[in-house]
């Protein structure tokens, strides 16, 4: 068995199984699925995993309310389902809603700004956990204090469940650009570079050395079709995570791929090449071949049309 | 290194010469184990396609998803090609590429390439939480040999002409039948590096009688 304790040495038991299983997970897709038919589509298409929550974020932008962890039962039926990890999201700071998902079983915890954060100043301490955690990130600072905290993996916040990739590739490009720059810096002005990330010293460090984050480092939020997930595998994600853009119809509208064969078939195509195109990002040929099989694209929001109050992104601190 | 090698597998390598070796890279740490063959004095490739197999000397299946490997198996005659390939030159699956490699896969049945004569079952020692680092005796040279088992699967049979390299509680874990090599866990991801050594020295004498 591993070690329960709070082992907060990268090189630690613990850690390293919690970043091994993000390392399999890498080159793939990570599917919001909101029931059981969801998930076995998502698993038939060729996700590598399914984040299992009640609403995605385009219905809980459209629907509002408090946004919480998905029921147990929903997340057992889910884990029943299907023979690839679950994950499941956690509100930002709710350390009680983590530990129910441990005791689930779950595979991995998104600390999520998707829900309606918990704690306005305290993230959950994740060295507490035995199950790895992933969070959202809009810049290098960011990252690492989740880092420091134990996140065994990053993904860019994006903007969720709006379909427009513009903030993902802000945070992505913002996130790589200062790890480039901290590789240029002098022993001496790593100091400061650490006051000025607001982020610890050891991983400013490590990250100068190495050039890259020291956990797997994903893309999420607003992701909606093969080309959009190409798009962030260049600019340096290792994986992907795509919310609404597979399910949903009209904004706050899922596929009915329950009763509805036309529609499943319309999500799994969407889902087939989003998969195809994040293993072959680099290959312009499949791109084209996988974006002309998809039929129906969510429609999606304009992230810069949002007012600022209504943006997912700033939760996190 | 020097000198490109004449496409064609199975050539023989010239003096100084690395042996290429694939990694099959639709999903999955394939990026640790390319880096662990370059460690270990190897040309790692990446391999997406089926023609990217033509004029390599043995391939490595990753760890990652086995259902996800099979999606893309099952276009354009990977699955075949992929068979072939595996039955007539040196291969090496860990995890997820064991499960692809075996004769049976179970919890659930799935299809596999069969070119080992193993009996695989999938997340055998349960989810996420229930994944492991063990140190266990191995018939390697070089002592107790560490184990990274992630959401790991467990040999239950193998054939007589599967050699037992490392167990797990009684169960397979590093086996090896001819040129073809598996485990149920991730050398890759230890800074041990005698299991990829061996697997490429088998490469090695494969191009190289």
């Amino acid at each position: 068995m591993a070690e329960n304790s709070g082992n907060k040495d990268l090189a630690g038991t613990t850690l390293r199984l919690k970043v091994g299983l993000a390392e399999m997970l890498k080159g793939g897709v990570i599917m919001d699925v909101m029931n059981v038919e969801q998930a076995r589509i998502a698993e038939e298409s060729g996700a590598t995993s399914v984040m299992a929550l009640e609403r995605v974020p385009a219905m809980i932008r459209a629907e509002g309310g408090v946004a919480r962890m998905a029921k147990p039962s929903l997340i057992k039926q889910i884990i029943q389902a299907v023979s690839i990890p679950v994950m499941a999201k956690a509100r930002i700071g709710h350390f009680a809603e983590a530990q129910i998902l441990q005791e689930l079983g779950v595979d991995f915890i998104d600390e999520s700004e998707v829900l309606t954060p918990a704690d306005e100043a305290h993230h959950i301490d994740k060295h507490a956990f035995t199950t790895p955690f992933v969070c959202g990130a809009r810049n290098l600072g960011e990252a690492l204090r989740r880092i420091a905290e134990g996140a065994a993996m990053i993904r860019t916040k994006g903007e969720a469940g709006t379909g427009d990739v513009v903030h993902a590739v802000q945070h992505m490009r913002q996130i790589t650009r200062e790890m480039r720059i901290l590789t240029v810096l002098t022993e001496q002005e790593l100091y400061a570079a650490a006051k000025e990330h607001q982020a610890p010293y050891e991983l400013i460090r490590m990250v100068a050395q190495t050039g890259k984050l020291p956990v797997p480092n994903f893309s999420a939020g607003g992701i909606a079709t093969p080309a959009d997930a190409a798009l962030m595998m260049q600019l340096g994600a290792e994986a992907i995570f795509v919310g609404s853009g597979i399910f949903m119809k009209e904004r706050a509208t899922p596929l009915d791929v329950e009763n509805d064969p036309k529609e499943r078939e319309e999500a799994v195509s969407r889902a087939k090449a989003i998969v195809m195109a994040t293993t072959h990002f680099n290959d312009p040929k499949i791109l084209a071949e996988v974006s002309e099989q998809v039929t129906g694209t969510m429609k999606g929001l304009a992230a810069a049309g949002l007012d600022e109050s209504q943006l997912l992104q700033t939760r996190g601190w | 290194m020097n000198s490109k090698k004449e496409s064609d597998s199975g050539g023989k390598l010239k003096q100084g010469e690395l042996p290429r070796i694939g990694v099959l890279a639709i999903q999955g740490d394939y990026a640790a184990h390319a880096e662990a063959l370059a460690a270990c004095g190897a040309e790692p490739v990446e391999v997406r396609n089926p023609e990217e197999l033509e004029g390599l000397d043995g391939l490595i299946l990753p760890g990652g998803e086995s259902t996800t490997m099979l999606k893309f198996l099952g276009m354009r005659h990977f699955f075949d090609v992929l068979k072939t390939y595996c039955s007539t030159h040196p291969v090496f699956g860990t995890c997820a590429g064991a499960i692809l490699l075996a004769r049976e896969v179970r919890n659930p049945a799935q299809r596999s390439l069969g070119v080992l004569d193993a009996v695989v079952e999938r997340n055998a020692y349960g989810r996420q939480i229930d994944s492991t680092i063990l140190t266990a005796k191995t018939e390697l040279d070089g002592g107790p040999l560490e184990m990274v088992f992630i959401r790991a699967p467990r040999i239950v049979a193998v054939g007589a002409g599967v050699e037992v390299l490392a167990r797990r509680e009684g169960s397979p874990a590093l086996v090896r039948q001819g040129h073809t090599m598996a485990a149920t866990f991730h050398p890759e991801l230890s800074s041990d590096r005698r299991v990829h050594r061996a697997f490429v020295q088998i490469v090695a004498s494969a191009v190289q009688p």
